[in-house]
This record gives structure tokens, sequence and C-alpha cells, in this order.
């Protein structure tokens, strides 16, 4: 197998064996970006320089005896995340100058883990998107066809992963965009419990639902990244003080007597018949795995979408707030003083789509509104979480369709809001639960597109959604396709 | 309900984002179908449920109080649009 397409397993046994140095490995991946990003899009920044410095200093880990499991192997990471002395833009005007002084932990402990850094990829500005199209460095290109959009927010990392540009990244899902853009780009993510993986220097976007997590070629490397990913962090006052967990324990267990729920709610009108059929086939493939369906009931799913359209924006609002031209980022050039260089600094500095969804918070936070918008979203957002808890009392996980549809055309939704937060149909009620959540290829739509399959788990059994997602990937073959590009 | 072009400038200026009419014309019926789409939230009866904020039980961890940071002022000044021995440059705001 070549490097391009070997897993993180392979890569890191041939680097232990020192048939390839980090060196080699991340100058070849660096090479395909050199060649493939003009087209894609994916990265936004590109620093070889400090790429190889990481990865020579990997090697030197190697050489002295002192490399962890996937030492050397190079990582992508998501532009939402500060890395020292690496310009972060959260896909934004607002911050297009910013060059982070300090490491989100996530960055940290890829660093400890000696996992050299490939740059960093485009996304949706501030992750509020579904498309990677409202990015201010344009949008990014799916690599199964690029008249497409490849999902979002975390759209640079999943199209770098399909078109092997990186053999893995990280991503950040507060609605959907981890699972979503990995649907649309046949790869495998996964969006762990809420408070696994530390939110301290990832750029807040609604800080009750935020949550990194990693993407990847297949479940056994997503169970690998999981492993450097996760951990206790006392600089987030939402991080979990729970032991360390080995996330590849249980990949290669069977099947026998696992019972997958399927949500009614989630084979409704309004689900391609494409998706459905490559799901249907994936329950069917479980089923002769050992794993019994039964149906299950989300009743109050159907008001995800309105209740994280109140949510969201509310901390968001909040959360944005600190971007006010002051102490970093952009400052517009000309103001009559201080409210109007505020006022100008933001329109001048945020996107539509961010505009929005501030001002939506913005109001739904008002004297006068908070009750019945804010509130009763909360409200509802407990029914959701207690219907997942009724349908874990039957089933050890939920199985669907990742999204409605597969890959739309770019532009196709960008003039609709609505149009476009209806693609999040599926995943944001994991999000308002905090439940772990992950998307893995199942099939091809009729364009040759890749289909998604979503496990949504019970909280902290990402070990039990990783060897279902391992043992159908045993089975199947879809995780291994490629692009043609 | 239904939001006027007032509304969507008295929002914007709550958020500090200036805005003009035409831009305030076109967010007024972008909002009002978002607004739409939450409005389905009101049908539902939520009397006696608790609201949730967030996905976890937490509660503010406490720690001891010593000095965990180094001094890095220098460095996060490096980024600021505007600096001055020492301090974050604004326009004048006391006559």
């Amino acid at each position: 197998m070549s490097l391009t397409d070997a897993s993180l397993a392979a890569l890191a046994a041939q680097l232990s064996a020192k048939s390839v140095s980090s060196r080699e490995l991340t100058q070849h991946f660096l090479d395909r970006i050199g060649t493939l990003n003009s087209a894609i899009n994916a990265f936004v920044t590109v620093d070889a320089e400090k790429s190889l410095a990481e990865a020579a200093a990997a090697d030197a880990l190697i050489a002295a005896g002192r490399a962890v499991p996937l030492t050397g192997v190079p990582v992508a990471h998501k532009d939402i995340f500060c890395a020292e002395g690496w310009l972060t833009t959260c896909g934004s005007k607002m911050l297009a100058n910013f060059v982070a002084p300090y490491d989100a932990h996530v960055i940290q402990r890829f660093k400890a883990a000696g996992m050299p850094s490939l740059g960093k990829t485009n996304m949706d500005e501030f992750a509020m998107g579904s498309s990677n199209e409202t990015s201010y460095f344009g949008p990014v290109k799916n690599p199964w066809d690029p008249a497409r959009v490849p999902g979002g927010s975390s759209g640079g990392a999943a199209a770098a992963i399909a078109a092997r540009m990186a053999p893995a990244a990280t991503g950040t899902d507060t609605g959907g965009s981890i699972r979503q853009p990995a649907a649309f780009t046949g790869i495998t993510g996964l969006k762990p419990t809420y408070g696994l993986v530390s939110r301290y220097g990832m750029i807040a976007f609604a800080s009750s639902l935020d949550q990194a997590g990693p993407m990847a070629k297949s479940a056994e490397d997503c169970a690998l990244l999981l492993n450097v990913m996760t951990g206790f962090d006392p600089n987030d006052s939402t991080s979990l003080e729970r032991s360390k967990e080995d996330y590849t324990r249980d990949l290669d267990k069977p099947l026998a007597g696992l019972r997958v729920g399927l949500p009614r709610e989630f084979f409704a009108d309004g689900l391609n018949s494409d998706v459905a059929r490559a799901v249907e086939a994936a329950v069917s493939d479980l089923r002769k795995l050992g794993a019994a369906a039964v149906e299950v009931s989300l009743a109050n799913a159907g008001l995800a979408i309105p209740v994280y359209y109140v949510l969201a924006p509310a901390e968001a609002s909040s959360n944005l707030s600190r971007f006010d031209g002051v102490r970093y980022g952009y400052r517009a050039p000309e103001y009559t003083d201080l409210n109007d260089m505020y006022a100008k600094t933001r329109a001048q500095g945020f996107g539509a789509e961010v505009k929005r969804r501030i001002l939506i918070g913005a109001y739904v936070l008002s004297h006068g509104y908070y009750d019945a918008y804010y509130l009763q979203a909360q409200k509802i957002r407990r029914l959701i979480a207690d219907d997942f808890a009724q349908a874990f009392k039957v089933c050890d996980l939920i199985l669907g369709p990742t999204t409605p549809g597969t890959a739309f055309r770019l532009g196709e939704k960008s003039g609709d809001p609505v149009k476009m937060y209806l693609n999040d149909l599926y995943t944001i009620p994991a999000n308002l639960a905090g439940l772990p959540g992950m998307s893995l290829p199942c099939g091809f739509d009729s364009h040759n597109l890749p289909i998604g399959l979503q496990l949504v788990g019970n909280y902290f059994s990402e070990a039990t959604m990783l060897r279902v997602a391992h043992q159908y990937q045993r089975a199947t073959d879809w995780h291994t396709r490629m692009p043609t590009l | 309900m239904s939001l006027s072009q007032d509304d969507v400038k008295r929002i914007a200026k709550l958020a500090r984002i200036e805005i003009d009419d035409g831009e305030a014309a076109a967010t007024q019926g972008q909002l009002n179908d978002i607004f739409e789409l939450i409005a389905a939230m009101q049908a539902v009866d939520t009397a006696g449920v608790e609201p949730m904020a967030h996905a976890q039980e937490v509660y503010q961890r406490l720690r001891e109080d010593v000095v965990t940071e180094s001094d890095r002022r220098a460095a996060f000044q490096a980024i600021a649009p505007a600096v001055e021995n020492g301090l974050y440059l604004v326009p004048r705001v006391i006559e």
C-alpha cells in the first residue's frame, strides 16, 4: 500500500521500522497539497518549513526510542484551533491577520505525541455553515465532484482527507460540522461526548455544543486519534475529569448481541431514496454481523433545528462580542468614535451568515423575548435529550442517515439560509443532548457521490461506536474508495 | 411574529454591527424566514420541564489561589491593532 493511502497504524509501523522518516512522510503529503490544493482549496495556510521542522523533531524522538503510538504521522488542523506562530483565521476576515500566541489544548496533545502539522484547513466562517461557502477564503470543492460542496463547517478537513492530501485531520462539530462533511466526502469522522476533548484554544461558536473530534479514512484511525485528543484539561471549565480510555480496545470484538436502534423519525419524508437504500443495506450488513435492529422513536427530534437556531446563535452572539477591533484581529481603517469603531469593525470583519446569527442571538436574548425563545428552546432541548435516554433503554446505539441527501452543488443553497439549515436535521440532536455521534461511508448515490451512515451512542460509548464502525468497515470497502483526481 | 426593518436596525445596534438600509431590508426577509422556522417551538407544551443549559451537569471547579500564568503581555500586544506603552489604544471616549 502506498503512503498516500495507508492507514495511520500502517504509517506508524513504517515509521517505527524506520522504512520511512517523518520528514519524508510529511514532505510526501506537502507535495500532494502543493499539487491538489489550487483545485480543492482545502488548506488556507501551508508552511512547509514549520511542518518539516516538526517532522524533524518527530524523527529525533523516534531515533531516541521515545516515540508514542502515532509519533511522526502528520495531521492537518482545522483553522479554528489556535496554534502558536500559525495564522489562525477561523475562516474569517476578522482574524485574517491573527497569528495565535498560544496552542489550543488539542494542538498541545498532537505536539506532545510528536505529530507534525500539515497546515490549517479551510472552514465555514466561525464554523457557521454546512457547505464551506461562508469561508472568507473561498469555498472548498468536493474532491468527488468539484462543482459540489464538501459540506461544512469542517469541509477543508474532510476534502483534504478524501483527496489524500492528509492522512487525518482535526475537526469540530457544533451541529454536525464533523459528520456532515465526512458524509459528503466519503470519510469517517467522530464527534465525541461533550466534554471529552478540551475546548481550550478552539475558537468558540456555541460553547455548550462545540466539541472537537477526529476525521480520517477509517474508524480504526479515528480511534487512534481519539486516544491522542481526549483528556482532562483544567483550562476548559467543562472538561470532564475521567480516567484515560483506550478507544481501540474493543475494535476487534464481534457484534453478536448488539442492539441497533432505528429512529423512525430519521427514515421519514424528505430522505433521499438513494441514501435510504444505502442505510437500509448497512443495517442488513450489521444484522449479518450479528447485530439486532429495533425500532425506536425520537419524537422531538424534528424540533432540533428550531431549538438549535435559538441556542447556537444566542451563545454565538455572546462569544463573538470579543471581536471588537481592540486586542487582536481586524480593525476598520476609518471611524469617528469608539462605538463607530466597534460597529464598522464588526460590519466589515464578519460575513453575512455570521452577522445573521449574531442578530438572531441578540434578539432571542433581548428583554421581552428571552422566555419565549431562549428558555423555551432550553426546555425542548431537555425533551430531546430525554427521548435519547428512553431509546437507549432498548438499544446500544442509534443508527440512521447522516444527512437527508448527498453533496449539493455550490451555490445551490447559499442564497437561502433556511434551506441550508435543514441539511443538519439528523446531526443536531446529538449535539443538543451532548451525545457522541459519528459518520462513516456506506455507499454511493446515482451521481457517484458518497453516502454517510450515522451512529449516535450513549454518553461515553465511543469505544462501542468505533467497534461497530470498524466491524462494518472490515466487512465492506466503501471507506477505501477514492475520488479520481 | 414578524420583524420590521426598524427592529433589524435596533438589533444590529445592540450587536454593534453597522447596517445600512439596503442590508437591513435584505436581512429582514432572511431573519423572518428563520423566525418562521423557529416558531415551531411555540406549539410545544413545556410546562414543568426543567430547562437544559448544558449537556453535562457541570459546575465550576475551584483551584488554589496561586499564580499559574506567566506575563505574556508583549506577545499578546504584538498582535493588537494599536498599542502604546503597554496599553491598548482606542478612540478617545472622555473629552
